[in-house]
């Protein structure tokens, strides 16, 4: 290696440090919040190191808006997965004449921004009386989650052979039992790719819940960590961070769980080609 | 050889049996059904409901009237509709395509040459921050700018005595940067793919005929990533058109309406001045917009069905 290219090595690694820093220090100050007893809005050394914060948050309520959230997001990934898997099945393996504009439409509609249709579905919900309910609330995530999931699933149902299935219904297999034993189980990356997605979005998501919800014993965790924010004057910050960073686990931990194991499942499902 | 030759045959007439289309229809009706009445169905009703004087309290909230073109009017007349729609334009130009394409190129590129410890942290720093949920970055977002913030902070220890209050004296700037930080890892991602797919042949041979940095970043490595470039930024566009909860959590649209997109402009509209209709003729336009950019998406991923 020359001088040059020494020097010029140097400098990109330091130019990544310094945006790498830039991107964390944001981030320190919900850390140092939650650990610190008397929390401000700037990042302190946590000094007296506390989990008074973390005991503080933990209570029923707060408890009650976490489960709100695991009902929605579980809920509504469990539904868009059954739901996409099988109307992927005809969508690989037939040859179908509308096929192709069915498609053209999925994957139309997974660009449609949901922003926008919140004020019409509150319209709708308010008309048929379906506001103010988890179940509800968690359909329209399911109906705005299923171009993409049936999208994604088309594509790993494709990359299993058809001929591995053909060969369990010579053997006496059901299409429902050949779906089931042979094409499920190869697809079980592909699977899991589309459920932590869509629960990992439906987890995060804030403005649907924020307009269909009304009752504060039904806010998922996404919507009770905002009204802690703006309903009292004087803002426990400590609590606010401590809250925040309870909300972000289940979603980090899902993201390197799924990076870790899933690996290549996660290439957008060629939303992006090169 | 000879006992093969039924099996293949009773293998492809069942196939032609366990092929029916009842079958088809029926494993797609579930999600037809589920689409048609809770996706499509609100599309739908959003070209409705937008030429009607339906509000969300009142008289008119049962009982409203088909009014025309009338909402349109009141919108295209409406300063504050212009000023929303001016926002949204410098805060899509500012985050997403300065921002965030031109942040995560840089990274992509970067990260090529870097040494592979760094390149593994950074990564996982830029991408922890795209994985949070929306609401945290925005309270981070709101903490770190806030008077007493860790920023002013930071400047005040370097000795600056008065630093400003960065969500009212620079808001949209403040959201712009937020909103950069929080998406920067989805281009960073797409873009290190795609450089991946560069043929490094290619780059040693321009370097041996003498080309610089420059010239093999913009003759080689940019064409030859171009529809990936492209594709990411429609994807960027769509996501950026619904942006609602950073900027909503951060600075409420405000101060005044300094920071009100068209998604902010159209729930205020909707739901604190209670004029559903109107803010459906907003959402129309969003989704118009969105429309647009789903086409060109389509158009340029080019897919084989």
């Amino acid at each position: 290696m020359t001088a040059r290219v020494i020097i010029s090595k140097g400098v990109i690694n330091l130019i990544l440090i310094v945006i790498g820093i830039l991107f964390v220090v944001p981030l320190l100050w919900v850390i140092t919040a939650a650990f610190s007893q008397n929390a401000s809005l700037s990042v302190q050394w946590p000094q007296p190191f506390s989990l008074e914060s973390f005991n503080q948050v933990l209570t029923a309520s707060n408890g009650f808006a976490f489960l709100n959230s695991f009902y929605l997001s579980i809920g509504t990934a469990v539904a868009t997965v059954l739901i996409a898997t099988v109307a992927a099945y005809p969508l690989s393996r037939y040859q179908l004449r509308f096929k192709k504009p069915f498609l053209y439409t999925i994957l139309f509609a997974t660009g449609l921004p949901i922003t926008a249709m919140m004020v019409p579905v509150y319209e709708v919900y308010n008309a048929l009386g379906l506001v103010d309910s988890l179940f509800w609330t968690g359909t329209f995530l399911v109906a705005s989650s299923l171009p993409f999931a049936i999208w994604m699933m088309k594509n790993f149902m494709d990359s299993v052979p058809t001929e591995l299935e053909e060969a369990a219904w010579v053997d006496g297999a059901s299409v429902l039992g050949s779906l089931l034993r042979v094409i499920l189980p190869l697809m079980r990356p592909g699977l899991a790719a589309v459920g932590i997605f869509i629960f990992v979005g439906a987890w995060g998501n804030f403005f649907v819940p924020f307009v269909l919800i009304q009752s504060s014993n039904l806010d998922p965790a996404a919507v009770t960590i905002y009204q802690f924010f703006s309903e009292y004057g004087m803002v426990a910050y400590g609590q606010l961070a401590a809250y925040s960073i309870l909300y972000t686990i289940p979603v980090v931990v899902l993201y390197i769980f799924s990076s870790r194991w899933l690996g290549g499942a996660f290439n957008f499902g060629g939303a992006v080609k090169g | 050889m000879a006992t093969a030759i039924p099996i293949q045959t009773s293998s492809l007439s069942q196939r032609k049996s366990k092929r029916p289309l009842w079958r088809a229809l029926l494993f797609l009706a579930p999600a037809v059904i589920v689409m048609m009445i809770f996706y499509f169905g609100p599309v739908l009703w959003t070209f409705y409901i937008s030429f009607t004087n339906v509000a969300l309290t009142g008289p008119t909230a049962t009982h409203y009237q088909f009014t025309g073109l009338r909402n349109f009017q009141l919108m295209f007349g409406s300063g504050s509709f212009w000023q929303a729609v001016l926002i949204s334009l410098w805060y899509f130009i500012g985050s997403a395509l300065i921002g965030q394409t031109v942040l995560g190129l840089l990274l992509a590129l970067l990260m090529q040459r870097a040494n592979p410890v760094v390149r593994a942290a950074v990564g996982a720093v830029v991408i922890a921050a795209w994985v949070i949920p929306e609401i945290v970055k925005a309270f981070t977002w709101f903490a770190f700018l806030s008077q007493n913030g860790t920023l002013n902070t930071v400047l005040q220890s370097m000795g600056i005595a008065n630093p400003p209050a960065w969500l009212f004296t620079q808001p949209l700037l403040a959201v712009i940067i937020a909103n950069t930080w929080a998406g920067t890892a989805f281009s960073m991602m797409v873009y290190s793919a795609a450089l991946s797919s560069v043929p490094n042949e290619l780059i040693e041979a321009a370097k041996m005929d003498g080309a610089t940095f420059w010239q093999v970043l913009f003759r080689i490595v940019l064409p030859v990533i171009k529809n990936s470039i492209m594709t990411n930024t429609i994807l960027i566009t769509l996501q950026t058109l619904g942006d609602f909860t950073l900027i909503y959590a951060m600075t409420g649209g405000g101060p005044g309406t300094q920071t009100s997109v068209l998604p902010v402009f159209m729930y205020q509209q909707a739901f604190s001045f209670y004029q559903l209709g109107y803010g459906s003729a907003i959402s129309l336009i969003l989704l118009l917009m969105g429309i647009i950019a789903s086409l060109l998406y389509i158009r340029l991923l080019n897919v084989d069905l």
